[in-house]
């Protein structure tokens, strides 16, 4: 209902634009005046005159709904005890008479069973705050009409009367919108910021509970220790002394990293070469989407390839040639995470060779040299920057990536760098710390959260670098 | 007068356009041949002929014949890039690579192979900075990025880039379009003087740089050569009314 309505709105302030438009023209062409504004400005004038107040309208009564309700509902005359009631004690009842308002208004004789038990069950005077409520939606619902079809039809055919040769809407329509999309920007960058401080605020909690150093510098990781922290006054920190080490996660997350990225480096690099210089745009045209497919497969359909068809193989292949791979090795979550970001290198760096400029190339062609000379000597070390950063946002990529890890890597921390051994991440274990059904006030917890801290700081800075690089390198050619 | 270039018949298309209509030119050693014409006419193409830089371009095909000392550069022995280190060229935009001074000279000699040593790369580089008028401006800084060098210089460090794998040829594709008029005296100074040990063919569509550089001239219309012969020649009495009509500038 409402969104028919809100949908009613749009075709309403349609209808405005040209409303407004044809208004201006008129006056224009009957008057044989200059208009102040262009004719198509008087038009999205009377738009924004129409949707702006209902869109704010809608906005307030969406989000006060329930406040409305409750006070419209739950009146001292009714419930005289209702100032000693608990917050769950009202939500309850409140509960009951939304219920019982659905089926206060219709005949006992077309009513179910359970909905007759819910009746007889109810006093007298949660009755009448059901009925209450019911005529309280009815209202709801019809000054939602009215904010969206009445109000605005009212407003745009009062405000088209302002419409004269000499009123100027146009700063006024630029000014809105360019407000509209500022806003738009705010909202992003304040949600990133509101991240940020959750992370910090949250972090700070766990540091209550765990000494700094011990946390950026042990080196064994047994988060189970704090199932017998209860509150953080009572807590000695030596206990958690041993139990929260970062730095085994973060080698096992390097190790996973580093593997994938000697997966993606070389295929990414070289498929990047092959269809910049080499494919003809034909092929180019059908291999590069079909590369770009890998980015768009879901990384838990990665996840469970690397678990249950990569990791086999590899244990398989190992025992064949004597070797011990552990069915989680780092190794097979690394190759499927490095398949991953194959098309996040080859992509971002084909796009960086072909922007070498085609002179650079003529000019060793005319001195001699081969196709493959040139593209050694004088393209690969022109996009090197460029080529560089699509590197770094890979790796910030991988060593973000949780799926793949979650389902492939182990979850016992283990301080190696051998990628035959099982080895766990950062993002693995702030799963882990989040699945669990301890409180979110114990430091098995909280640990999620400055660890969250730690790869948001990490791959920041990986992206700012790789940002830095590729900017400095379009400088070089513009 | 030898000739060190000779084409007979050659017509170029672009896919199923024809750029160049059965030309046929030859180009004197150790002269100064400028193709002049207005945009379009097909004197920039034909002169990628020379070097086979159109083979880079998918779409482009050359026919006809063209020889350079009795050799024709077309037949399958050729190695082309045996040819573009006898034919050298210089662009229209100053094209150096990102690299320092010294590597952007050293560049082609260093693929063709001439030294492993050193002190014989230095002499080479040194020679060809030397040659193209360079050297003195760049001898305390020839490490520096060749793009970081003024657009002038820069073209003057393509050039000796092209000298320094020896070429007999240089072609020049309208080198000083991008350059200022102080720059452009520079070059065209310099032209004078490579020609003593290099046969020089360059596309310009300005003609005052035709008359004041070139001992030949052609001038090229609508992928026809219409007229050639002596600079002087051209300039003063030339024997075709659309030549006139071009160097007195009625159109083009």
């Amino acid at each position: 209902m409402q969104y028919l309505a809100l949908l009613l709105l749009f075709a309403v302030s349609y209808g405005f634009f040209y409303f407004g438009k044809n208004r201006a023209l008129k006056i224009k062409f009957s008057n044989n005046a200059r208009l102040a504004s262009l004719p198509d400005y008087y038009g999205y004038f009377l738009v924004l005159i129409v949707l702006l107040p209902s869109l704010l309208i809608w906005f307030f009564l969406l989000i006060y709904k329930p406040t409305f309700e409750e006070m419209y509902v739950m009146t001292p005359t009714l419930f005289p005890d209702l100032a000693n009631w608990s917050d769950s004690k009202l939500g309850l009842i409140l509960n009951k008479i939304t219920n019982l308002s659905l089926i206060v208004n219709i005949p006992e004789v077309d009513l179910m069973k359970g909905q007759l038990s819910l009746l007889n069950m109810s006093s007298e005077s949660e009755k009448i705050a059901a009925k209450n409520l019911a005529s309280f939606d009815s209202i709801y619902g019809w000054s939602v009409v009215v904010v969206f079809i009445l109000l605005p039809i009212i407003i745009g055919l009062l405000v088209s009367r302002l419409i004269n040769q000499k009123l100027n809407v146009q700063p006024l329509v630029e000014k809105i919108i360019i407000n509209i999309i500022r806003l738009s920007s705010i909202i992003a960058i304040l949600i990133t910021f509101g991240i940020f401080f959750s992370l910090i605020f949250e972090a700070i909690k766990f540091f209550q509970f765990v000494n700094f150093m011990d946390f950026f510098f042990n080196t064994s990781w047994n988060p189970n220790r704090a199932w017998v922290i209860s509150s953080a006054e009572t807590v000695d920190k030596e206990v958690l002394k041993d139990a929260f080490g970062w730095i085994p996660l973060l080698t096992g997350t390097l190790l996973v990293g580093s593997v994938a990225m000697f997966v993606a480096l070389p295929l990414g690099l070289a498929s990047a070469i092959y269809l910049a210089e080499y494919a003809s745009p034909k092929v180019r045209d059908i291999a590069k989407p079909i590369i770009e497919i890998l980015a768009g497969i879901p990384t838990v359909v990665y996840g469970f390839f690397a678990a249950l068809t990569l990791a086999p193989m590899l244990k398989q292949f190992g025992d064949s040639v004597g070797i011990n791979i552990s069915a989680e090795s780092a190794l097979a979550a690394g190759l499927a995470m490095g398949v991953m970001i194959i098309p996040f290198v080859s992509s971002l760096s084909d796009d960086v060779i072909r922007s070498v400029p085609n002179p650079l190339r003529e000019g060793s062609y005319a001195l001699g040299a081969t196709k493959s000379e040139t593209i050694k000597k004088v393209i690969l070390p022109a996009a090197l920057p460029g080529v560089m950063g699509s590197f770094l946002l890979a790796i910030s990529r991988a060593i973000g990536e949780t799926m793949i890890v979650v389902m492939a890597a182990s979850l016992r921390a283990n301080l190696t760098f051998n990628p035959l051994e099982p080895a766990t991440t950062i993002t693995t274990q702030i799963v882990t710390a989040l699945i669990g059904d301890v409180e979110f006030t114990n430091p098995k917890t909280l640990v999620a959260f400055a660890l969250g801290l730690t790869l948001f700081v990490m791959t920041l800075i990986l992206n700012v670098i790789a940002v830095v690089i590729v900017r400095k390198y379009r400088e070089k050619y513009e | 007068m030898v000739n060190i270039i000779s084409t007979k018949n050659v017509n170029v298309h672009y896919g199923d356009k024809q750029a160049i209509n059965n030309i046929s030119l030859d180009f004197m050693k150790n002269k100064v041949t400028a193709l002049i014409g207005p945009s379009g006419c097909g004197k920039s193409t034909f002169l990628r002929c020379l070097n086979r830089m159109n083979d880079v371009i998918e779409i482009c095909k050359v026919e006809g014949q063209i020889y350079m000392n009795d050799t024709d550069i077309y037949s399958n022995e050729i190695e082309v890039e045996h040819l573009r280190e006898k034919i050298g060229m210089v662009f229209q935009k100053p094209n150096p690579f990102p690299k320092s001074i010294f590597d952007n000279v050293a560049y082609g000699p260093r693929i063709h192979g001439f030294t492993d040593k050193k002190n014989e790369m230095d002499e080479i580089v040194v020679t060809a900075l030397k040659k193209a008028g360079l050297f003195e401006e760049v001898k305390d800084r020839l490490d520096d990025l060749g793009t970081s060098l003024s657009g002038g210089q820069q073209q003057r460090l393509c050039i000796a880039r092209a000298i320094a794998v020896k070429p007999e040829v240089i072609l020049m594709d309208e080198p000083c379009s991008a350059l200022d008029p102080i720059a452009t005296s520079i070059i065209e100074e310099l032209i004078t003087e490579l020609k003593e040990s290099y046969t020089i063919i360059i596309v310009t569509h300005s003609m005052q740089q035709a008359a004041r550089v070139s001992d030949k001239t052609a001038f090229f219309h609508l992928g026809n050569l219409i007229e050639e012969g002596d600079t002087t020649k051209i300039f003063t009495k030339p024997d075709n009314q659309k030549t006139n009509d071009y160097i007195t500038g009625r159109f083009g």
